[in-house]
């Protein structure tokens, strides 16, 4: 297996986005925390486009990234008073819960890489916006137009949520 | 005869009414709808009475027939078992019906004056009219089974009447005291009935004779616990320890139930039974009689001394009864000619007991109402305030001691004749008995309306005749006492039914009433004066006995010993220490392994979110290993 | 050549992180962002998945683009409320939360 661009430029997203995730669970500061995750979430980004899946990629910078961290770090500035220092946890609760993941974690990563996966490539090539475009408004087999009005919808309700249950009374 | 149903309807329906009622009606009317009730009832008797001793006679062989007017199948228990429940006439319920009816009818009238603005008066009327049903029911059952079920309710009447002053300490637990102690003796009753049926195959008093041949030694100790029960409601020795207390009920309640009725229920049961304990068991006849001459003695010396006049009253009670079980105890066979004379004596003497005892407790309940107090300390010299009370107190003094012509002469007589054709010595006992009757009787008399007046007591309260309810029964019955001697009481009851003309032996006549004669001089030497030396002396020469007497010879005591100190330190702790650590001991640790299994698994119902994420996750996770490598 | 199972690796410690914060963390906030983990790694699972196997359709690649949009709609509304909780008990700590509890 030779060493390509490609190779190294991922195992540097893939060690970025890990140690990212790693961290944001397990660092004491909530404000850090928030950090490491708009980290993992620029990385997943990178995976992305990495994947030749542009499209995505930059709708998760914009959204992710942009607009939900932004959020996460707002509510983290009104909501931590007395400092953004999580309490310590520690006794069987940390080692129970550790133990579960890790042993999961062990299952899944057994159970994935014994599956033999057909083709283990794809085809280089960039997925081209218009065909997203029309995919997302075609009402045809294979068409989103349903989902992607339901999702309109979804929005709007949580917009109107959001704001009826944090205004003041 | 179906109209004697009514004897026992009418009583009971007016006790549910009076029950029921209870206070919505005016004491008065109340008093007046169960007196009226007792008064139809004492008709139908007298009437049940005229009819069969007169009315129908004698049949073809010369006895009195066995009457059933009435009779159902209550229970029946198997083919050939059953319990009835029913009205059965012959001489003896005949003769306790009238007995009853009269004795219960004098103290319904007695208690109106007796009990006029006592809290509860309704209450009061219900509980006598409930009482004379279930007595009723008693003399009159049919089987043994029948007359144990009233025989119970009696003793709940009992237990009702005495505790009527239910505010009273000492009442409820007299109440108490007399109810356990007749349960108590009960045991025994229901065993034997329970025997008798099981091994004569039935619960009627007159059994196939090859049933009973059969069962041996069973029948004489069925009959022997029988008479415990008996032994119990009649106070016999040892058992007698609730009598003396029971005399906290008002006073006309001891006049009906524990001088007159109730108490010689016992004595009716042997009478009852008499044919099987003559024909199958006549060694436990004289057990009884044994018994009885040691409780009529024992009770004689104790009430010579006590100074509640109710207490005196309840041991001459308990004596007098005494001398009834022994006259039955001391037959030797069914011939009235032969040996069987003390079946007759014995209830003749329960007749004539019945009413001058009533009497006694009537006169005693004037004179209490009149002092205020129990205590002879308070009495003395009575007889100027009190005339008519005076009166029949003194007929009834003299009855009880046997002086010719009054009542008790005749009867006490046939039973010590009785006594002497059994064994001289149960004679020569039970003469003596009859005097210290006399003398303790007397010693009553003089201390009541003689002797040494308690003047200042007097002076602020001036003693008062009785109103007219209460002097009537007093009358009344005064008569009766004067007249009963007379009746040919031979002709209408005797051991084997034929009729049988009382004699009276002229040897143990003298005998008796030179007995009853002496007590009284004797009594009449050392109370009847103001001054009381000889009784004082007499008292501190013998101070041991004289306190040993007055506390009862220490037999409640006694039995405080044995409950308190054996019973229940001995087998009531250790078997409450089982109960309390062995088997609550049990349920407690299904109770904490229940509890400590749910504090185990409580943690999994702790309500945060993450915890049970994990449990979900654990879940998931074996859910996978087992899915994936075990398989 | 980068295999498809490294991606799946990746998306795989990912996932778990977030479910190990989520069990761990005390802290509302903390744990929304351990669910923000949870489902970028399923997403990157979608696309991949959709990328290698599947190239010649789009579902896998519509699923992330819902999904992120959904995720959005979700974080604005469990803010909305953890702010209120804030509001009302002055922390948002998971501890604190027993008034709707019973």
């Amino acid at each position: 297996m030779e060493i390509t661009l490609e190779l190294i430029v991922f195992t540097i997203l893939a060690l970025f986005t890990v140690v990212s995730a790693v961290l944001a669970v397990t660092t004491y500061r909530i404000l850090r925390a928030a950090t490491y995750l708009l980290f993992v979430l620029f990385g997943t980004a990178g995976i992305y486009f990495q994947l030749n899946y542009s499209f995505l990629g930059a709708v998760q910078m914009l959204i992710y990234a942009g607009g939900i961290t932004v959020l996460y770090v707002f509510s983290i500035l009104l909501t931590s008073s007395q400092g953004d220092k999580a309490e310590q946890i520690r006794g069987y609760k940390l080692y129970s819960g550790l133990a579960a993941t890790l042993l999961s974690l062990g299952i899944c990563l057994y159970v994935t890489l014994k599956h033999d996966f057909r083709p283990s490539h794809f085809e280089h090539g960039e997925l081209e916006v218009t065909a997203i475009g029309h995919t997302l408004m075609s009402p045809d087999k294979y068409g989103y137009v349903l989902p992607f009005e339901v999702i309109s919808i979804l929005l709007l309700a949580c917009i109107v949520g959001g704001i009826l249950i944090a205004r003041k009374r | 005869m179906e109209y004697t149903i009514l004897i026992l309807v009418l009583p009971l329906l007016s006790f549910l009414f009076l029950g029921l009622a209870g206070t919505r009606l005016r004491p008065a009317a109340a008093g007046a709808v169960g007196t009226a009730v007792l008064a139809v009832v004492t008709a139908v008797s007298y009437m049940t009475a005229y009819a069969y001793f007169f009315g129908q006679g004698r049949a073809a062989d010369g006895l009195y027939p066995t009457l059933t007017p009435w009779n159902t199948t209550w229970l029946p228990i198997n083919d050939t078992l059953s319990i009835d429940m029913g009205i059965m006439l012959d001489p003896i319920s005949v003769m306790m019906l009238v007995v009853i009816s009269t004795v219960s009818l004098m103290v319904h009238i007695y208690s109106f004056g007796y009990m006029k603005g006592e809290r509860g008066f309704q209450r009061y009327y219900a509980f006598l009219s409930l009482f004379t049903a279930s007595m009723m029911g008693l003399v009159v059952a049919t089987n043994i089974f029948q007359m144990y079920v009233f025989w119970e309710l009696v003793g709940v009447s009992s237990y009702l009447l005495i505790g009527f002053y239910y505010t009273r300490k000492e009442a409820v637990a007299a109440s108490k005291k007399a109810f356990i102690v007749t349960r108590f003796a009960d045991l025994g009753f229901l065993i034997g009935i329970l025997f008798y049926g099981y091994y004569a195959g039935t619960f009627s008093f007159n059994p196939q004779t090859e049933a009973l041949a059969a069962a041996g030694m069973i029948i004489p100790l069925a009959l022997g616990l029988m008479f415990v029960g008996g032994a119990g409601k009649s106070a016999m020795f040892p058992l007698h320890i609730w009598l003396p207390d029971a005399m906290e009920g008002p006073t006309p309640v001891s006049a009906l139930i524990h001088a007159a009725t109730m108490v010689v229920a016992g004595v009716y049961l042997v009478a009852r039974m008499f044919p099987l304990f003559i024909g199958y068991a006549p060694d436990v006849l004289h057990a009884t009689a044994i018994v009885g001459a040691f409780t009529s003695f024992y009770a004689a010396v104790v009430a010579c001394v006590q100074s509640d006049i109710k207490r005196v009253l309840a041991f001459s009670t308990i004596s007098q009864i005494g001398f009834m079980i022994v006259a039955l105890g001391v037959c030797t066979s069914a011939d009235p000619h032969s040996g069987g004379l003390g079946y007759m004596a014995s209830m003749f003497h329960l007749f004539t007991h019945a009413m001058f005892k009533a009497l006694l407790f009537l006169g005693a309940g004037c004179i209490i109402h009149a002092v205020h107090s129990n205590e002879m300390s308070a009495m003395g010299g009575l007889r100027r305030y009190m005339p008519v009370t005076h009166a029949t107190f003194l007929v009834a003094c003299l009855a009880i001691a046997g002086i010719w012509p009054l009542s008790g002469f005749f009867s006490k007589d046939e039973i010590l004749t009785a006594c002497f054709a059994y064994s001289p010595v149960m004679g020569w006992v039970m003469t003596a008995i009859a005097g210290l009757t006399a003398f303790y009787m007397f010693r009553l008399y003089y201390g009541i309306f003689w002797g040494r007046e308690n003047r200042t007591l007097h002076a602020e309260h001036t003693p008062h005749e009785a109103p007219a309810t209460m002097t009537l029964p007093l009358v009344v019955l005064a008569a009766v006492t004067l007249g009963a001697g007379f009746i040919p009481f031979g002709h209408f009851v005797s051991s084997n039914g034929t009729a049988y003309d009382i004699h009276i032996n002229p040897t143990v006549a003298a005998i008796s009433l030179c007995a009853a004669t002496a007590g009284i001089a004797l009594a009449t030497w050392m109370y009847a004066r103001e001054r009381q030396a000889a009784a004082e002396s007499l008292a501190r020469r013998f101070a041991t006995l004289h306190t040993a007497a007055y506390h009862r010879f220490y037999i409640d005591e006694i039995y405080q010993f044995i409950t308190h100190r054996v019973i229940f330190r001995c087998i009531s702790t250790p078997v409450a220490w089982f109960d309390r650590n062995v088997v609550d001991g049990f349920m407690n640790m299904l109770a904490r392994g229940a509890n400590g299994a749910s504090y185990l698994i409580r943690g999994m119902q702790s309500g945060i979110i993450q915890h049970y994420c994990i449990w979900f996750l654990g879940g998931a996770l074996v859910l996978t290993i087992i899915l994936l490598f075990i398989r | 050549m980068i295999h498809m199972e490294y991606y799946l690796i990746v998306s795989t410690i990912m996932m778990f992180a977030g479910i190990y914060g989520f069990v761990t963390r005390r802290n509302l906030l903390a744990m929304l962002i351990s669910v923000e983990l949870i489902l970028n790694s399923v997403d990157i699972n979608f696309v991949v998945f959709n990328r290698f196997l599947f190239p010649e359709h789009l579902e896998g690649f519509f699923f992330t683009l819902f999904a992120i949009g959904i995720s959005a709609a979700e974080t604005a509304v469990a803010i909305a409320i953890i702010i209120n909780i804030y509001r009302n008990i002055r922390n948002i700590k998971v501890k604190s939360l027993h008034e709707m509890k019973w």
